[in-house]
C-alpha cells in the first residue's frame, strides 16, 4: 500500500492536479482556485443485501474526462448512479458514505436530490428522447428549471443542438418527434437536453455502445470539446475507447477501487497484478 | 430567484402526491364501505334469523317470513360452473391454437374481433339467449333427456354465461402464452418435442399462474353477471336437479325484486345480505386465489 | 403416438375456435337479423310515444341520452379520480412496494365485484343521504363502477412506461410530478384506448344503474330525475308481451352493440394513429 501511494504520488505530481483522497489535508492542498471537485468518501452500496460497492473512496475532476474500467458486474454502473442519486430509483438499495459536490454530501440530510441532479445530468446507455418533438426534448428541462421566456428557449435550443452538431440536420424539423432520430441523433439530442440544464457533471453510462462506429465516434468528440466545460465521467467497456479520450482512469473490480490515476500512468504503468491482468486482457 | 423556484417546484411535488395518496386512500376505503355498508342493512335479518337458517333452508316467502337463501346459492354455484366447464377448454385450446399454431396474420385479425367482442353488453348476450339459446333447449335438445322443458333453464345461462366470458378468456390466454419467452418452445423443440408437448410440457405449464388469475377473474364475471343471466334462467326459487330445470341465481334475485322490497324492510335486508353473500365471496375468492397463485409462482419458480 | 397426439389435439384446437366463431358470428348475426328490420330513424330521434309499450309509435330517445348523460359524467369523473390514482402507484410508489401491490390487489377485487353489488350499496348511500332514483344516482353508480376499470387497464398500459425514460428525466432534475408530464405523454395513446374500452363496458352495464337511475319515458333535464338507460330499456322492452315492442328491443340492441363496436374501434385507431411521440 504505501509503495503503491508513492508511486501514485509522483504521478500525481506530475499531473499537478490528482490528490489522494484519503487525508483530508491533501484534499484542499492541491486543487486550483476555483475548481470543482466531486468528493466520493467511504461510499458502501448494497443491494438486497448484496454489497455492490466497498469503500469506495475518490475524488472526480471537472474539466476533465475520467473513465471507469472493468469487468461486467464490477460495480462501474452503480457508482455513475450513486454520483447524482439516480440510485434512489433502485430497489432495496441502502447507502453508506459521502459524496461531497460544491460543498455538501449529497447523501446528507438536507440534500436535494433535483437540485443534485440538474447539477450532475446522466447520459444513459442507450438514448432515451423524451416522448415530444425535437425542439421540447431540449426545452423540457429548462422550463423545469424556470425558463419559460420563447426567445430565451430558441436560444438554448439552438445553443446546444449546435453544441452537438445536430442543429444543422435538424434545424427544419424542430417540431417532429424526437423518435424519428436516428439512434446516434437521438443520442446527441439527449446530451444536449442534459447540457441545456447547465450541469456541472456530465455522467456517461457506456453511452456509445448501443451506436454505430460513426456516431460513437461523434459522442467521442463531443466529450473531448465539452471537456473545456464540463467533468466528464464515463464508464466504458472498451478499453481503446479509454485509451482515446481519458484523463484520469478508475479500474474496478468487484465493487472496489482497485487502481486510479491520470490515463497514461494507469495505462503504461499498471502498479496492481488486476489492472495489470485486465489491461493485457487476460479477463474483461 | 433560483431557491423560491425550487421551493415551489418541490411544495408541487409534495402537494400532488399528498392528493394522489388521498384519492387512492379514498378509493380503496370504497371496499370497506361497501362491506359495512351492505353488512349493516343485512343485520335486520340476520338478528332475526341464524346464519345458518338463511344459508340452508330452501324455502323462500319473504312476504310470509321465510327467507331460505339455498335455491339462490345453488343456482348461483350451478351457472357458474356450469359457464366455466363450458368455456375453459375451449377458450384454452382456441388460444392455444391461436398463439402457437396460427400464422401471424391470423392473429392480426383475431387479436382485435375479440377485443370487440369482449366488450360487446351483457344484456346483448342475453337477447340472444331468449333468441337461439332457450328455443333450441326447449324444442331440440331438452325433448331428448326431458318430458317438458321451458328452455329457461340451468343449461341456458351456463351456455349464455359460457358464451359471454370465452371472448374475454381468449385474449386473457393469448396474452398470457405470449409473455412466455420463445427460447423455451425452442429448446422444447430441439429436444425433439411435438409442438402438442412444447403447448403441453412447456407453454401450459410455464404460464399456470396467468391461467389460474384469468380464470378467477372469469368465475368473478360469470358469477357476478346479472341481466342477461335474469333474462334466460327461469326465476323459479327452488333448487335446481337437473341442466333442465329453471333456475334463479342471487344476482338475478336482487334485480327482480328491487322495486318491491322497499314496501318491507325485512325484505329489502333479505335483498342486501344477498348482495352481501356476493361481495364477500368474491372477497374471499379473490384473496384466496391470490394466496394460491403465490403459493404456484413459488413451486414452479416462475 | 406422439404424432397421433399431435394431431389429435391440432383438430381439437381448430374445432374450439370454430366454436368460438361460431357463438360469436350466431350473436352477431341474431342481434343484426333481429334489430335491423324494426329498426327506423324514429328509433334514435323520437322519445317514446303514448303507447310506445303496446307497439305504438316512439323511439328509445331516453334512453340513448339517459346512457350517454351517465356514461359521460361518470367517465369525466372517473378519469379525475383514476389517473392520480394510477400514476401515485405508478410513479411515486417503487415497483416493488407494499402499498403498491396491495392497492392494485384491492382494484383487482373492486373489479371483481358484481355491479349488482355496486347497486345495491349505492341504493343503500342514496337512501340514506334522502336521494330519490335520478340521474345523480346512475352517474355515482357508474363512477364507482368505472374507476376499478379504468385503473387497472391504466395501470396495465403505465406499467410498461421504460424504467430508461423515467430516469432520464429524474436525470434532468424533475420531480416527479414533473415526470407525470413526460409519462402521461408516453402513455396517452394507451390511456386513451382504455378509457374508450372502459366506457363501452360502462354504457352496456344494466345491472348497476337498475337502482339508482330508475326509468323514465322522457330526457333528464336536471340532476334529480330519474334517467333511462339503454340497456334497462332493452330490458324492459322484451318482457312486454306485445311482440312490436319485442322487436325494438331488439333494434336497440343492434344500436347499443354498434354503439360499443364504434367506441372500440376508435379506440384501435388511437392506439394506431397517435402513438408518434411515443419510445418504443
Amino acid at each position: 500500500m504505501d509503495t503503491e501511494t508513492q508511486t501514485f504520488a509522483g504521478a500525481f505530481q506530475r499531473f499537478g492536479q490528482w490528490k489522494e483522497t484519503d487525508g483530508s489535508e491533501a484534499r484542499t492542498a492541491g486543487a486550483p482556485e476555483g475548481e470543482n471537485t466531486i468528493d466520493i468518501q467511504g461510499l458502501n452500496v448494497y443491494i438486497q443485501d448484496k454489497q455492490i460497492l466497498k469503500d469506495v473512496t475518490l475524488q472526480l475532476f471537472d474539466r476533465k474526462i475520467t473513465c471507469i474500467i472493468g469487468p461486467s458486474g464490477c460495480g462501474k454502473t452503480t457508482l455513475l448512479r450513486s454520483i447524482n442519486r439516480m440510485i434512489d430509483t433502485t430497489e432495496h438499495v441502502r447507502v453508506e458514505g459521502n459524496v461531497i459536490v460544491d460543498g455538501e454530501n449529497i447523501y446528507g440530510p438536507k440534500a436535494e436530490i433535483t437540485h443534485i441532479r440538474k447539477k450532475i445530468g446522466l447520459l444513459s446507455q442507450r438514448p432515451t428522447p423524451l416522448p415530444m418533438s425535437i425542439y421540447d426534448n431540449i426545452a423540457f428541462g429548462c422550463r423545469i428549471h424556470g425558463t419559460r421566456n420563447k426567445k430565451k428557449l430558441d436560444a438554448i435550443v439552438e445553443q446546444y443542438l449546435r453544441a452537438t452538431g445536430l442543429w444543422d440536420e435538424v434545424k427544419d424539423r424542430l417540431h417532429n418527434p424526437a423518435s424519428g432520430l436516428s439512434i446516434g441523433q437521438q443520442q446527441r439530442l439527449c446530451l444536449a437536453r442534459g447540457l441545456a440544464v447547465e450541469p456541472q457533471f456530465i455522467l456517461a453510462d457506456e453511452s456509445t455502445s448501443a451506436l454505430d462506429p460513426v456516431s460513437s465516434k461523434h459522442i467521442e468528440d463531443l466529450f473531448l470539446q465539452l471537456r473545456e466545460r464540463y467533468g466528464i465521467i464515463m464508464v466504458t467497456h472498451t478499453l481503446r475507447q479509454a485509451l482515446r479520450i481519458a484523463d484520469y482512469v478508475v479500474f474496478m473490480y468487484l465493487g472496489e477501487v482497485i487502481e486510479k490515476g491520470p490515463a497514461d500512468v494507469l495505462f503504461n504503468h499498471p502498479q496492481h497484478e488486476l489492472t495489470k491482468q485486465y489491461l493485457s486482457g487476460v479477463f474483461s | 430567484m433560483a431557491v423560491p423556484l425550487l421551493k415551489k417546484r418541490l411544495a408541487k411535488d409534495r402537494c400532488a402526491r399528498s392528493v394522489m395518496l388521498a384519492l387512492t386512500v379514498l378509493s380503496l376505503l370504497l371496499l370497506v364501505a361497501m362491506g359495512v355498508g351492505l353488512y349493516l342493512k343485512s343485520e335486520m335479518i340476520l338478528d332475526r334469523y341464524s346464519l345458518w337458517t338463511l344459508l340452508t333452508t330452501s324455502d323462500w316467502k319473504p312476504l310470509k317470513g321465510s327467507f331460505g337463501f339455498l335455491p339462490f346459492i345453488a343456482s348461483t354455484l350451478a351457472v357458474t360452473a356450469l359457464s366455466i366447464l363450458i368455456a375453459l377448454p375451449i377458450s384454452l385450446l382456441t388460444a392455444l391454437y391461436l398463439s402457437e399454431y396460427a400464422h401471424s396474420w391470423t392473429k392480426r385479425v383475431v387479436f382485435p374481433v375479440l377485443d370487440i367482442l369482449a366488450g360487446i353488453p351483457s344484456v346483448v348476450y342475453g337477447v340472444w339467449g331468449t333468441l337461439i339459446i332457450v328455443p333450441w333447449i326447449a324444442d331440440a335438445l331438452g325433448p331428448h333427456f326431458v318430458d317438458y322443458t321451458s328452455g329457461y333453464t340451468v343449461l341456458a345461462s351456463g351456455i349464455v354465461l359460457g358464451v359471454m366470458i370465452l371472448p374475454v378468456l381468449v385474449s386473457l390466454f393469448i396474452e398470457i402464452f405470449t409473455i412466455v419467452p420463445q427460447d423455451y418452445r425452442d429448446a422444447a423443440a430441439s429436444l425433439g418435442a411435438t409442438k402438442w408437448q412444447v403447448c403441453r410440457k412447456v407453454i401450459l405449464r410455464k404460464s399456470l399462474p396467468g391461467i389460474i388469475a384469468a380464470v378467477v377473474l372469469a368465475i368473478s364475471k360469470a358469477f357476478g353477471e346479472t341481466i342477461a343471466v335474469l333474462m334466460v334462467c327461469g326465476n323459479s326459487a327452488s333448487i335446481p336437479h337437473s341442466l333442465f330445470d329453471p333456475c334463479y341465481p342471487l344476482p338475478a334475485l336482487i334485480a327482480n325484486n328491487y322495486g318491491e322490497m322497499l314496501s318491507l324492510p325485512l325484505y329489502e335486508s333479505a335483498l342486501m345480505f344477498a348482495a352481501f353473500i356476493l361481495f364477500f365471496i368474491i372477497l374471499v375468492f379473490n384473496f384466496a386465489s391470490r394466496l394460491l397463485l403465490r403459493r404456484v409462482e413459488k413451486r414452479y419458480k416462475l | 403416438m406422439k404424432f397421433f397426439a399431435d394431431k389429435f389435439f391440432r383438430a381439437l384446437m381448430v374445432l374450439s375456435m370454430l366454436i368460438v366463431f361460431a357463438f360469436l358470428g350466431s350473436i352477431l348475426i341474431t342481434i343484426l337479423k333481429n334489430g335491423w328490420p324494426a329498426m327506423s330513424w324514429d328509433m334514435v330521434t323520437q322519445l317514446p310515444g303514448g303507447g310506445f309499450y303496446i307497439g305504438k309509435e316512439g323511439g328509445v330517445l331516453n334512453a340513448i341520452v339517459g346512457s350517454l348523460y351517465i356514461v359521460g359524467a361518470s367517465t369525466v369523473l372517473g378519469l379525475l379520480a383514476s389517473i392520480p390514482i394510477v400514476f401515485f402507484i405508478n410513479i411515486y410508489l417503487k415497483k416493488e412496494s407494499r402499498l403498491a401491490s396491495f392497492v392494485r390487489l384491492s382494484f383487482d377485487v373492486l373489479y371483481g365485484i358484481p355491479s349488482i353489488v355496486y347497486g345495491a350499496f349505492a341504493f343503500t348511500i342514496m337512501i340514506f343521504f334522502g336521494l330519490r332514483t335520478s340521474l345523480l344516482g346512475g352517474i355515482i353508480v357508474i363512477t364507482l363502477l368505472i374507476i376499478p376499470i379504468f385503473v387497472r387497464s391504466m395501470d396495465e398500459v403505465a406499467r410498461q412506461l421504460p424504467k430508461d425514460l423515467l430516469d432520464a428525466t429524474y436525470s434532468l432534475g424533475a420531480t416527479r410530478f414533473e415526470a407525470i408530464k413526460v409519462a402521461i405523454r408516453q402513455i396517452l395513446p394507451g390511456i386513451a384506448t382504455a378509457t374508450l374500452l372502459s366506457i363501452g363496458r360502462a354504457i352496456g352495464d344494466a345491472a348497476g344503474v337498475m337502482f339508482t337511475a330508475g326509468f323514465t319515458d322522457s330526457i333528464p333535464t336536471s340532476l334529480d330525475q330519474p334517467a333511462a338507460t339503454l340497456p334497462l330499456s332493452i330490458f324492459f322492452q322484451l318482457s312486454s308481451p306485445t311482440p312490436e315492442v319485442r322487436e325494438r328491443a331488439y333494434a336497440s340492441a343492434l344500436l347499443l352493440t354498434l354503439i360499443v363496436l364504434v367506441l372500440s374501434i376508435i379506440g384501435r385507431m388511437i392506439t394506431y394513429r397517435f402513438s408518434k411521440n411515443k419510445i418504443k
